[in-house]
Parts: structure tokens; C-alpha cells; sequence
């Protein structure tokens, strides 16, 4: 073959051959088949593992318990039981070691996600105690009257 | 052909040996090794959404945006709750503003006011990853940063991303979404981190209706599945073929 044939051919094998070299550099040892097959599974195995450390927000009333036991039994006793503490008070991360302390939400927004009144048959929103916003109280906050940890309890 | 008693016995043994020798490469596995072996894995991470339950308060989107570190005034979220407004001339109204990140207060849906006495029925469906078993989104990776775990949850490598789009566009769910920080596509693998230290998933820990629940459907004890096998569940666009993992109780032929 002629001369002017060969040269791109050498340059296009050149370049093939630098990237195989520069894929075995490049490309991380745990990378490959780990998975069922090849369309799903392949992917760096190590990558699992950094998932598994993204660091846990919200601990759970368990770890609440640890300290504010007397506020976690109040609250178990009500009809608020099923709500999560950090859901009002805000996630503990690493509560109390490094956030001192946590940002307690207070808004009647908070407390409007649930008591809002939707006219809406045959939804689970029915059955819950709610309010017209415009029509109760306005101004004022629902913590002012009803204890969040004891709706029934009354505060005024 | 002669062949002496001695020579039987010594060719006997000598072929019996090298017949037997290569079979001790092999090693007997007990059960749980050969099933760690071909990567099989005792865990198959499923969901149940009950939406008879959901009220929309929209406290599981908040909580995911809170654990994962998802901007909370980014308009992108792993997990969303759609309003569903029948009314009675047949039409279906559909918002979820924000992803319903501050719950549904009023009966305003963007800029219409629907009429209480208009409405034939009204719901909140809670939508997220239905980590499907022929997920779309990793088919279409083109560099292998998205893939399937053992244990059926499809994550995202965020080192090896490259921030194509390609999966955004594959996924029939629309779950799929660029993260606006780390400039890679991100969604919900179920909380990952605490699913596989044994805890709920943070919208699973916060919802206060139980409308969401959290399955290994290779535990035939666990009670959830039990719902699974047990119950009239459904599924999102089962036409697609995707496979969710995802079901639902109550499901609204009106949702889409």
C-alpha cells in the first residue's frame, strides 16, 4: 500500500492504542460487571459503599427518647402519637453533639398541612380535625392555645 | 495386548489419581457462599404507597429534601405528591405545586377555584423512584454511572456521571431529575444509607398516616410484603414493561 494510505491508519491506531492505555489508567479497578448482567450491573463497586455513608438526617423518636423521654410520652399518649418529633422540631442530624439546638417550627403552616379544611369526599383528609384558616384566630399561633404534644390539652 | 496383574493395578490407581487430582480445584459451597457468589442478594427492596391513607400534608417531601440534601427552593424533588380533583363533568384537575413541599392548604389548584359541590372525588397520590427491574434509565447510560444493586435499588454514581440527561429523558416516571449543586442526575434510591443500616426511609419515618411503607419482598415474613402478595395492589405504566417496584393501594385509574 501507498505511503499516504498507511499514515492515517498508524494515526488511528495510535489513538486507539492511547486510549486503551489511558483507560487502564483512567478507569477505576473495582469498575465492571457486578450486577445481574452487563446492561444493569456495570458500574464501579465502590460507589455502593459511599451511598451506604451519606451521612442519616433525621435519627427517629428513639434517639429523641434518650433524653426528652417525659415530652415522648406526653406526645405517645395523644392523638398526635404517629407524628414524628422531627417533623415540628426540624432533623437532629448530629443532635446534641454538634447542632445545640434544633430549629422548632412553630408556623401555622406546619400545622395547616394537616388541619387545613379541603372539601374533599371520600379523602383521608376528612376524617382529620380541621380548620378554615381565614375564619379561626388569624393572628396567632396554634401553640398559643393547643399544646402540639397534647392537642386536647388547652393551653389559654 | 498382555498385561500383568501388577501393571492393571499400577495404571488402576495412576489414572484414577489424575482423573480426581483437577476435581479437587473445585470447592463445595454451602448454600449462602454460592449465593454470594453469583451476587445474589437475600433483600429485594420494594414499596407500598397506600393512597387511601395519604392526606397530602406533603411532610415526606419536606423530610427527603432535608435528608438528602435536595435545595429545598430548587424546583426539583426525589419525591412528590400530586393532587387529584375529579369533578363532575368528567374532568380530572392535577397540581402539585413545589412537589407539594408545603402540603395542599387550600382549595385553590394554580389558578382556578374549584367549587366544593363540583367535585365527584379528590385525592393525593405520594410518587417516587420505582426502582424498576428493567429500569429505562440505566439501559440508556452511556457510561455506566447509573446501574441496579444487588438488592434492586438503582443509584447513581455521582463521580462517573457526566451530566448527559439521557436517563432524565428515559424514565417513563419523570423521576429522573439534574441535581442543581453537584450537576449530575440524582434521584430517589429509597434512602440508600438508612434502608441498608435498618432504618425506614426518612418520607417512610415522617409520614404520620402510614401511607408509606418500605418491602423486602424476599421476606416472606415481612408483613408489608405480605400486603403485596397478598392484596389487590397496582402498578405505574405497567405498559412500559419497566417492572415498578413500586405499588399502590387504591390506585386511581385517573392517575397518570
Amino acid at each position: 500500500m501507498k505511503w499516504h494510505v498507511l499514515r492515517p491508519l498508524w494515526v488511528a491506531i495510535g489513538l486507539v492504542g492511547a486510549i486503551l492505555i489511558a483507560g487502564a489508567f483512567l478507569v477505576p479497578d473495582d469498575f465492571g460487571v457486578h450486577g445481574r448482567n452487563f446492561t444493569y450491573g456495570y458500574y464501579r463497586l465502590s460507589n455502593v459503599q459511599e451511598w451506604k455513608d451519606f451521612p442519616v438526617k433525621y435519627q427517629g423518636r428513639e434517639s429523641c427518647a434518650e433524653c426528652h423521654e417525659e415530652n415522648l410520652q406526653m406526645l405517645n399518649a395523644s392523638t398526635h402519637a404517629p407524628v414524628e418529633c422531627e417533623n415540628c422540631h426540624g432533623p437532629s442530624v448530629n443532635h446534641p453533639d454538634d447542632v445545640e439546638s434544633l430549629p422548632l417550627n412553630t408556623a401555622r403552616d406546619l400545622c395547616l398541612r394537616c388541619h387545613a379544611f379541603l372539601e374533599y369526599p371520600n379523602s383521608a383528609r376528612g376524617s382529620l380535625l380541621s380548620i378554615v384558616d381565614r375564619r379561626h384566630k388569624r393572628r396567632k399561633e396554634c401553640s398559643e392555645c393547643h399544646n402540639p404534644h397534647d392537642p386536647k390539652e388547652d393551653m389559654r | 495386548m498382555t498385561c500383568s496383574r501388577r501393571d492393571f493395578l499400577k495404571e488402576a490407581v495412576g489414572g484414577t489419581l489424575a482423573s480426581v487430582l483437577p476435581l479437587s480445584a473445585f470447592t463445595f459451597l454451602s448454600p449462602a457462599e454460592a449465593r454470594a457468589a453469583i451476587a445474589e442478594s437475600n433483600v429485594r427492596w420494594a414499596f407500598l404507597v397506600d393512597t387511601t391513607k395519604c392526606v397530602g400534608c406533603g411532610l415526606c417531601v419536606n423530610a427527603c429534601k432535608n435528608e438528602n440534601e435536595i435545595p429545598y427552593d430548587a424546583a426539583v424533588t426525589r419525591t412528590w405528591v400530586e393532587r387529584y380533583v375529579v369533578t363532575k363533568d368528567g374532568q380530572t384537575h392535577i397540581d402539585s405545586p413545589m412537589g407539594g413541599r408545603d402540603g395542599f392548604t387550600s382549595m385553590q389548584m394554580g389558578e382556578e377555584e374549584i367549587d366544593p359541590d363540583d367535585i365527584d372525588k379528590a385525592f393525593f397520590v405520594p410518587k417516587l423512584c420505582n426502582q424498576c427491574d428493567n429500569p429505562a434509565c440505566v439501559q440508556v447510560c452511556p457510561v455506566g454511572a447509573t446501574y441496579q444493586t444487588n438488592d434492586g435499588v438503582v443509584l447513581i454514581d455521582r463521580d462517573w456521571c457526566i451530566g448527559c440527561g439521557y436517563c432524565i429523558m428515559a424514565c417513563p416516571y419523570g423521576v429522573r431529575f439534574f441535581h442543581p449543586v453537584h450537576k449530575v442526575a440524582d434521584k430517589c434510591n429509597f434512602c440508600y444509607h438508612r434502608i441498608s443500616k435498618g432504618m425506614e426511609p426518612a418520607c417512610v419515618e415522617c409520614c404520620s398516616f402510614g401511607a408509606r411503607r418500605l418491602a423486602n419482598l424476599k421476606d416472606p415474613d415481612d408483613p408489608v410484603t405480605k400486603i403485596i402478595t397478598t392484596e389487590r395492589v397496582a402498578v405505574l405504566k405497567d405498559e412500559y414493561g419497566t417492572k415498578p417496584h413500586v405499588f399502590y393501594l387504591g390506585l386511581d385509574a385517573n392517575v397518570r
